[in-house]
């Protein structure tokens, strides 16, 4: 009897915050049928927020994942001494709201900052770095577990062997530590494809040339296109349950390894 | 257990010199850029603008007093219903369990400008339930629950399938109530992993910025949060004040995450 209210409560709680919203909002989008939903994220700048964040995303999903494993086999194989201070600081992003990480860099590149006049803010490289600080975490929080779990016997035995250092990571490691490495790529996908708050302050919002697809929601929203704010959330909502998907698939390959 | 630790000490020496001091030294040159450098220019530019009493102002005062007092709320909130949501997920069983089971990190994946939008459609000016909150403080609750929902049902959940059922049934055939049972059996089991679970949502909750925007109308003194007010003081051209402000949440999110590992390493002490 407990368990069947503990379940409709649990289950009520999940409709009422999370699946009623989500689904109304597809409702919405396509209220007048599927074309105007089209045509609201073909629109010229829709297109081009969806590349720039396309591309954003990209850069930022390749270095953090290269970050990711190295840094990953210092904090678990090498840690040198002193660290420990590495460790901490590669959560803080998770921890650190996105706007105080836009301000950081504006003020770190902006008029007076100690590395101003490179034409970093307001342009496509300052939005590349707000957005591979916020999701640097995910590639090594994945793969520390792992390297930690595998240990080093076999890696020392390939050295042992007469393996050289590359050969032991490209034979040894890798294998062990892939699937890690994928689902970590997943989560920083979805986060780099997700970012609003640090692109918000660095960007300079400029449709058309500075303008993500998040900032076009919101730009979208606020000038009262409530069915181009709609279409293009469908389509950010739609890659997030891309990623869901993923996220089942790799989680089962990665614990029956 | 006991050999690995230094066997993993033992063995770099040895290697240092190859692939080691390339992981070690372009994972402290990348971290030092990409993230100790801005921080460090936000720290100095509130320095050097001696704006320290621009976080006294009664507006940031306000500002950061809604943002703790929802985020503690939310955490509340959130350790009541993720825990309960993470039993259903293990100990109950029902069709569907898979699905729900995968919706639950959505909000992870839905970028929070989405989350912004989607809870105004529903519960917003136009509402089809005929429920408006957008521009209360109800509003700023519900986002900040909607994108920190995942975490306590996350930490919790492992340790609930690994919790051995053994010590229930012990309890309850030694005449404890189901009540009795979860709260001297079941839930000091559970307890720091709820806390972690807690504290990550707190944190994500003091930080938000995309969910609450545009649900919570940005009234000074009565729906801005502390991040909002961050990205007005921007806005306006008064870096210097917004920096103050920065600073403050930055020492809340350093706290948090000092706090949760001190505390993981004080409970996995206890377990070896």
């Amino acid at each position: 009897m407990s368990r069947l209210a503990l379940r409709f409560a649990s289950l009520g709680y999940l409709a009422v915050l999370l699946l009623a919203p989500v689904g109304f909002v597809f409702y919405r989008a396509f209220e007048h049928g599927f074309w105007p939903a089209w045509h609201a994220v073909t629109a010229p700048d829709a297109l081009h927020a969806l590349k720039l964040t396309l591309v954003v995303a990209l850069i930022a999903v390749v270095a953090n994942t290269i970050f990711g494993i190295l840094c990953a086999l210092a904090i678990v194989r090498y840690r040198p001494p002193g660290f420990g201070i590495v460790n901490a600081l590669v959560d803080l992003p998770l921890a650190l709201s996105p706007v105080v990480v836009g301000l950081s860099l504006l003020l770190l590149y902006g008029r007076g900052g100690w590395l101003a006049g490179h034409n970093i803010l307001f342009a496509t490289p300052g939005i590349v770095l707000a957005t591979i600080f916020v999701s640097l975490p995910f590639v090594v929080r994945e793969v520390v577990p792992v390297l930690r779990e595998v240990g080093i016997d076999q890696e020392q035995a390939a050295s042992t062997l007469g393996a050289s250092g590359m050969q032991t990571f490209l034979r040894v490691t890798w294998p062990a530590i892939r699937w890690a490495v994928a689902y970590g790529v997943v989560l920083t996908t979805a986060r780099a494809l997700g970012e609003f708050g640090a692109v918000r302050v660095v960007s300079g919002n400029i449709a058309g040339r500075t303008e993500t697809l998040t900032l076009y929601v919101q730009n979208q929203y606020e000038e009262f296109n409530a069915a181009g704010a709609y279409a293009a959330s469908v389509v950010l909502a739609l890659i997030a349950v891309a990623t869901l998907l993923l996220m089942s698939r790799l989680r089962p390959k990665e614990e029956t390894r | 257990m006991a050999a690995s630790p230094q066997a993993a000490v033992a063995l770099p020496r040895a290697r240092l010199s190859g692939g080691a001091g390339l992981a070690v030294g372009v994972s402290t040159a990348y971290l030092s850029v990409v993230v100790l450098l801005p921080l460090a220019a936000l720290v100095w530019a509130t320095h050097a603008h001696g704006s320290w009493q621009a976080v006294t102002s009664k507006q940031s005062i306000a500002a950061l007093k809604l943002t703790l007092l929802a985020s503690f709320a939310v955490a509340v909130v959130q350790a009541i219903a993720g825990t309960a949501v993470a039993w259903t997920l293990v100990r109950d069983s029902f069709p569907g369990q898979g699905a729900v089971n995968a919706v639950i990190d959505f909000p992870f994946a839905l970028p929070t400008i989405v989350t912004s939008v989607t809870l105004l459609a529903l519960y917003g000016p136009r509402s089809p339930v005929g429920i408006d909150a957008a521009f209360t403080r109800w509003a700023i609750v519900l986002a900040l629950l909607f994108v920190t929902l995942p975490f306590v049902v996350r930490t919790v959940q492992p340790v609930l399938i690994e919790l051995d059922q053994e010590m229930e049934e012990a309890a309850a055939s030694l005449g404890a109530s189901s009540l009795t049972t979860f709260r001297r059996v079941v839930l000091p089991n559970l307890l720091p992993a709820v806390l972690s679970g807690v504290a990550l949502a707190f944190a994500r909750a003091v930080g938000e910025f995309g969910s609450v925007v545009l649900v919570s109308g940005n009234l000074p003194f009565k729906t801005e949060v502390a991040s909002v007010y961050i990205f007005g003081r921007i806005e306006s051209g008064d870096a210097a004040g917004a920096a103050a402000v920065s600073v403050v949440l930055l020492a809340i999110s350093f706290a948090v995450l000092l706090g949760i590992g001190a505390f993981r390493r004080r409970v996995t002490r206890h377990d070896v």
